[in-house]
């Protein structure tokens, strides 16, 4: 039978390797994946590449992470937000790696991995600093920029209901980076509200379908 | 700046006529914000959020509403009845893809050529942050510029030439600033309109690239745009 359910947080992140690729959902602070990040810290993994849109903001999930040294390289749109102490303590130290990544092209990018595509040329940021040491090529008489896949080791992410399939459904806006990630990791780990049974989520609104989906963890009021 | 202007309101009350009713928009974060507020309610305009929405509503009542359904500038809204949520390739598929109609963004600098200077300036040691701009920058089918027309300290914004780094090349249709509207067009800046009390030697004084004005300049009268 298969069960992608698992009893507890230490089960769902178990196996999280120094050095891993982590993609962590979530947009400011809608669909962040807490439990799962706290869960991760407290498995110890060190040495992670973040990847991912906000750099957290004061004490909590990807902020503490970075607070205790585990992040070595975060790849990110936008790490400059209200109460990212941790990170700008971090990259004003010159203890962490910037890569910063178009919104668009972030998402783009995993995209492209979950597709199994080797990458893609994109207008967004041709014409700026963040296309330095990139192919840029000329399409429809317009500059367009190359970008590389992005694939994880890991996906923490968050959805609303799962069943035992791995089945998803979101809540409103903090769907954010969930389906997209969920296609480009290699293992994805999703904190859900609520476990249900198959056939309960009408198949017609399923958003991620189970096959890209690894483990489902149950947090209580998440 | 001392003399004649328009008021934030009368700016975003100018850009809103811009907006035709049945466009999808996005407003940027800041002063572009401002234009949700005064469009006409005549119109139906149906506004996307970069983190998945469409069909952006107002914000809920305080203490009422979902604590995830924020905006681009993580502050809560609705969700509109027909209202739409989407994961975050689709959004930036909808911005890059110029499905898009109109997006106000604000603006640190934007040159003759219509380049647009909006993420990053020359400060030091602040790590730097893009967010969407990019994408929408150049995936909007109209990129209107709402801004100040110079610094506080009074430095012009509109130049031949950025001098921060650029957000995106020739991508911008309209500047709305307190003192003019001015079209970027393969001919330069052309002035289509001028704060009432401004001379035209007055305006160019304080813009760092050159204009040439409409045949017809309309009159902005402020507290009466």
């Amino acid at each position: 039978m298969i069960d992608k359910r698992v009893g507890s947080l230490p089960e769902a992140v178990a196996g999280i390797g120094d050095g891993a690729t982590v993609l962590v959902g979530g947009f400011g602070n809608s669909g962040i994946p807490v439990e799962l990040v706290h869960a991760l810290l407290d498995e110890g993994a060190r040495d992670l590449t973040l990847v991912t849109n906000n750099a957290g903001s004061r004490e909590t999930d990807v902020a503490a992470l970075l607070r205790e040294h585990r992040v070595r390289k975060i790849i990110c749109s936008y790490p400059r937000s209200s109460g990212s102490i941790w990170f700008e303590e971090r990259y004003r130290a010159g203890e962490i790696e910037l890569e910063l990544v178009p919104q668009g092209t972030l998402s783009e990018r995993m995209r492209a991995a979950g597709a199994g595509l080797g990458g893609f040329f994109t207008p967004a940021g041709a014409d700026s600093l963040l296309a330095e040491g990139k192919e840029v090529r000329i399409i429809n008489g317009r500059r367009h920029v190359f970008e590389e896949p992005l694939h994880g080791d890991v996906a923490l992410i968050k959805a609303r209901k799962a069943d035992r399939w791995g089945n998803l459904v979101y809540s409103t806006a903090a769907r954010n980076f969930g389906p997209t990630m969920a296609t480009a990791a290699t293992t994805t780990v999703v904190q859900v509200r609520e476990f249900v049974e198959l056939g309960d989520l009408d198949p017609e609104c399923i958003v991620t379908p189970g096959i890209f989906v690894d483990r489902v963890v149950r947090v209580e009021g998440s | 700046m001392s003399g004649p202007r328009l008021s934030l309101t009368d700016m975003a009350r100018r850009v809103a006529r811009d907006i035709p009713s049945g466009a999808y928009v996005n407003l940027g974060i800041g002063m572009p914000t401002l234009v949700g507020e005064v469009v006409s309610p005549d119109k139906e305009i149906i506004y996307h959020s970069e983190n998945g929405i469409l069909g952006m509503g107002p914000a809920p009542a305080p203490g009422e509403g979902d604590p995830e359904l924020i905006n681009a500038g993580k502050q809560p809204v609705t969700l509109l009845p027909g209202g739409a949520y989407f994961h975050h390739t689709d959004s930036f598929m909808m911005m890059r893809g110029g499905h898009i109609d109109v997006t106000v963004l604000g603006g640190f600098q934007v040159s003759a050529a219509g380049d647009l200077a909006n993420w990053a300036t020359d400060e030091v040691g602040h790590p730097p942050a893009v967010g969407g701009a990019m994408d929408l920058a150049v995936g909007a089918k109209r990129v209107l510029v709402l801004m100040t027309h110079t610094t506080k300290a009074g430095t012009p914004k509109i130049l031949p030439l950025c001098t921060y780094p650029l957000t995106a090349a020739g991508v911008v249709d309209r500047i709305y600033t307190e003192l003019a509207v001015i079209d970027v067009t393969p001919g330069g800046l052309v002035v289509r309109e001028l704060v009432a009390g401004l001379s035209r030697e007055e305006l160019q004084e304080r813009t760092g690239a050159r204009l040439t004005f409409a045949d017809d300049v309309v009159e902005l009268v402020p507290g009466a745009v």
